[in-house]
């Protein structure tokens, strides 16, 4: 059964009792970075220290079975959303996943008269490398209108496709107004007009289950430490056909089989040509841990137990007088918000105050400001380790917010 | 002249030059000025300060721009603590408000309303927000000096 309460009991975060301004530290920015259970910790340390080694030659039994773990992760990675094992690259998180297939395939694939669709709730991740390619090769970045909500539909995406779309670039979850889009209608409507589709998978990969093949999306980024991984590891994961059209970023140790003194080389192939230099082993440890601790939890039983949490939260925050909720409508378990006449900043820093850690801002999403007409907005993100008291905790404390210099005078 | 010390008055000095800052415009004439532009990646901070310093004086001091509570506030009071001093007063008083938000030993004689933000240390996060027009000013005036 699932149960957040004994769940906590395998965070150090939870049983160190872990305090912010002398109050149990409520942890409200998931969006951000998740809490590692002891289990990720462990794997992690194990490598430290009974078993380091590089990896990619397998000379000695460390070596080996370093090499075999690494393996063995690739393989849990692609069972988890249902690719094939030389699908799955390792790369230091979501933003070196886009930035891998924006320049290493589509800066080779597209030219100066193709468009690329994004939207203006996309992160900075999702936004930027499109940028610089539009400035490198000439290529065009539009943008397809979202509802006065701030969803994506597919109606409107059909609308601003035109005979010079080649790249639809989109969040499968956005990151601050948590909408979750149905990426299965977009990529057949896609590649009926011979469109590829890069979806940023950073918000949804931890909290639900996602089937790349079911999907049809063509590439897909995620990042290890929004799901109970350490920082510095991620995957983008690539139809092989594409990644064996992928240029690598990065050259050097790992990736080659031979280079001559006439310049000639051969790389590996996919993915160890995307590959170079040594590996981040115990980063690919910890994500493999926290895979097969997210399965043992069940994804299913963490999307429904984020979306209760969502709806108790939502529910609770009506009663507090001037909350202004951007996001009612969303599925994920993200509630973007302000407290009418206090700065988002500083009503960040009152929920700091009371030991409860938001963000605040415009969360790396800084064109959405003209969608939501607000400069700065608090974020609250759920993860199913949070509970309805943590809940009730930053409600009596939003409940102040009016007074938010208190936390300067407390 | 240390005063302020209740923390009401301290609160109702802050949110006065929140709600009505008294130096945030963009002068009429801003080539005459020395503009430096600040912009804070924790917070939404994105500001211009802008100080006209003649003969080794502050004559006039603004800022403009997008600022939360505590940076339109605590730049606003630095404005206005800035003029008509000299370059080592304005200087000494940078000085003692960056010990003062540091918690080092510093004079409060100096800081006036500035004092507002003697608590800050304790949300570190809001350091730099209580600090950022500050360090414009800093560089303007230290730039000014060295150009002399």
């Amino acid at each position: 059964m699932f149960d957040p309460y004994l769940i906590r009991k395998d965070f150090p975060m939870f049983s160190n009792k872990t305090k912010m301004q002398k109050h149990d530290l409520v942890f409200f920015d998931n969006a951000s970075t998740t809490f590692k259970p002891q289990c990720v910790i462990d794997v992690m340390n194990f490598y430290n220290e009974h078993e380091t080694s590089n990896s990619g030659r397998g000379d000695y039994d460390t070596m080996y079975q370093v090499d075999q773990a690494v393996l063995e992760t690739r393989r849990s990675v692609a069972k988890f959303i249902n690719a094939d094992v030389n699908e799955i690259v390792f790369t230091s998180g979501a933003t070196a996943s886009i930035n891998l297939a924006a320049f290493g395939y589509f800066e080779q694939h597209l030219t100066k008269n193709d468009e690329i669709l994004i939207t203006v709730a996309e992160h900075a991740s999702n936004v930027l490398p499109w940028f610089k390619l539009q400035e490198k090769i000439g290529c065009k970045v539009k943008y397809i209108e979202l509802t006065s909500e701030g969803k994506l539909t597919l109606e409107n995406v059909k609308k601003s496709i035109t005979n010079k779309t080649k790249l639809i670039a989109i969040a499968n979850v956005t990151n601050v107004l948590g909408y979750y889009t149905d990426m299965a209608p977009i990529c057949a409507l896609a590649h009926k007009n011979s469109i590829l589709v890069v979806c940023d998978g950073a918000q949804s990969v931890p909290h639900m289950k996602i089937d790349v093949k079911a999907l049809d999306v063509d590439f897909l980024a995620f990042s290890g430490h929004k799901m109970l991984g350490p920082t510095g590891i991620g995957v983008l994961y690539g139809k092989k056909a594409l990644l064996d059209e992928t240029e690598p970023m990065i050259l050097g140790g790992g990736m080659n089989e031979s280079f001559e003194m006439d310049g000639s080389y051969v790389l590996h192939p996919t993915p160890a040509k995307l590959e170079a230099g040594t590996l981040n082993l115990q980063g690919i440890f910890g994500l493999n841990a926290a895979i097969k601790y997210i399965e043992k939890i069940g994804l299913d039983n963490i999307s429904k137990y984020e979306s209760e949490l969502r709806k108790y939260a939502i529910e609770r925050m009506k009663e507090v007088k001037d909350v202004v909720i951007y996001n009612e409508n969303a599925e994920a378990g993200i509630i973007s918000f302000n407290v009418k006449g206090v700065f988002a900043q500083d009503l960040a820093t009152l929920l700091n105050s009371k030991g409860i850690a938001v963000r605040s801002g415009n969360h790396c999403a800084k064109i959405l400001k003209n969608q939501i007409k607000e400069i700065a907005t608090v974020r609250a993100s759920f993860y199913f380790y949070n509970t309805k008291e943590e809940v009730d905790a930053f409600i009596e404390a939003l409940k102040e917010g009016g007074n938010f210099l208190d936390a300067y005078f407390a | 002249m240390p005063i302020l010390l209740n923390p009401q008055m301290m609160r109702q000095v802050i949110m006065d030059h929140y709600e009505n800052p008294q130096f945030k415009k963009t002068p009429g004439n801003p080539e005459n000025f020395e503009k430096i532009h600040m912009h804070s990646s924790n917070c939404i901070d994105d500001i211009n300060v802008y100080g006209l310093v003649e003969n080794g004086v502050v004559k006039e001091a603004y800022w403009d721009g997008v600022a939360c509570t505590i940076s339109t506030s605590s730049t606003d009071i630095m404005c206005g603590l800035m003029i008509g001093k000299t370059w080592e007063e304005a200087k000494y008083i940078i000085d003692q408000y960056h010990h003062m938000i540091h918690e080092e030993p510093y004079d409060d004689s100096v800081l006036d309303e500035a004092i507002v933000f003697m608590n800050t240390s304790k949300q570190a996060a809001r350091i730099k927000c209580a600090t950022i027009g500050w360090d414009a000013m800093d560089e303007i005036i230290c730039k000014h000096h060295h150009e002399k």
